[in-house]
């Protein structure tokens, strides 16, 4: 299917390239398309050509909210070969594996929680892109606010004494006695 | 005398090179599993040299064994298969091929060439039951012990050195365990 559709797109470029061709060898001396429609034409291709997802197979859903379920499963689940892939970016073997296994369990009527207790039972919370809560990953969800709070601890700490430094040097009564002496030298 | 304050930056940056130091260290490909301790997944699969007769972890209750995770198509198996070999030679446990998304004929002319160190090996073709036990790095090699409980999950292929230091000091340790 997606073969004939890559080969009708294919005719379609090569057939507006011949005609832009036509039109940049002064053929005509209109610098615009000659019909109005075809620039909608290349719009509308290109937006059919629009991101492929890298998933190959086909995957037929009677429910679509099962088709959601499944969608942004596979876009939770970490391809264990190459870590940094959802199983739905990968290609590898496994990940193929995974996807037909979240497919035939949610076909089997299975829910998202099911999948989830399923794969993290097998491969642990690391299959996860975001683990569940718990003792294991604490430091992993509240890392990054104890490190905003530690900066923002620091920032107040510096901010602070910044300001003690700025108090006047001299007390009040250094200050008044310095105050005389000028004076003073001033009257002599 | 230096002040505290003119020091932090060099602790903190010392803090931070030991924690990347150890990160380095760390092997990512290397996932602890969740089995560890837990009952191994139950499976029952045809046997490689005969597909008729079948084999499952219930067949190997009261004996302690290791499951190998192997297959034709893969390299890192063909490094470790001497040691395999080797660990066979000893007579010290019974050892379990699960020969992962394999051709039968393919595995069987392999086992003929480089020598068969399984006291059998079953067939997973479609990999279900590589996804039962967390398989995701083939080899991998399992220690269950008499009561079916997954004690050890080796990743990767076994080193040289790996038979002396954890596993056979293990499988005496589970040995000596009552069934």
């Amino acid at each position: 299917m997606k073969i004939v559709f890559a080969s009708l797109l294919r005719s379609a470029w090569e057939w507006l390239l011949n005609r832009s061709a036509v039109w940049d060898s002064g053929a005509s001396r209109n610098r615009f398309p000659r019909r109005a429609w075809e620039p909608w034409l290349i719009l509308c291709l290109s937006l059919l050509s629009s991101p492929l997802p890298a998933v190959v197979e086909y995957h037929p859903f009677d429910d679509p909210t099962n088709e959601q379920a499944y969608q942004s499963l596979i876009s939770e689940l970490r391809c264990l070969v190459c870590q940094n892939q959802t199983i739905a970016d990968s290609n590898a073997d496994l990940a193929k594996d995974l996807r037909q296994q979240v497919y035939d369990m949610l076909k089997q009527g299975k829910s998202e929680q099911d999948v989830v207790d399923f794969m993290t039972q097998r491969y642990g919370d690391f299959v996860m892109y975001k683990p569940a809560f718990k003792f294991k990953t604490a430091l992993l969800w509240l890392g990054p606010i104890v490190f905003l709070l530690a900066g923002i601890i620091t920032v107040v700490i510096v901010a602070k004494t910044k300001n003690r430094s700025e108090q006047p040097i001299l007390d009040q009564q250094k200050q008044s006695r310095l105050d005389d002496i000028l004076n003073k030298g001033e009257e002599d | 005398m230096l002040k505290l304050k003119y020091l932090l930056p060099l602790l903190l940056f010392i803090v931070l090179a030991v924690f990347l130091a150890i990160g380095l260290r760390l092997n990512p490909k290397e996932i602890p599993s969740p089995l560890i301790d837990k009952p191994a997944p139950a499976f029952s699969l045809p046997v490689l040299a005969n597909p008729e007769q079948r084999l499952g972890v219930d067949d190997m209750k009261g004996r302690v064994w290791l499951l190998n995770v192997w297959a034709s198509w893969c390299v890192s198996c063909r490094q470790e298969h001497p040691l395999l070999l080797e660990l066979a030679k000893r007579k010290v446990t019974t050892i379990i091929g699960l020969n992962y998304k394999d051709e039968a004929q393919d595995a069987s002319q392999w086992l003929q060439k480089l020598g068969n160190p399984y006291d059998a090996s079953v067939m997973d073709l479609d990999g279900r039951v590589g996804i039962d036990y967390g398989v995701y790095g083939v080899p991998e090699t399992f220690v269950i012990d008499k009561r079916g409980v997954i004690r050890y999950k080796h990743t990767g292929p076994v080193e040289p050195g790996d038979i002396e230091q954890i596993f056979l000091p293990l499988l005496q340790q589970l040995e000596q365990e009552a069934a």
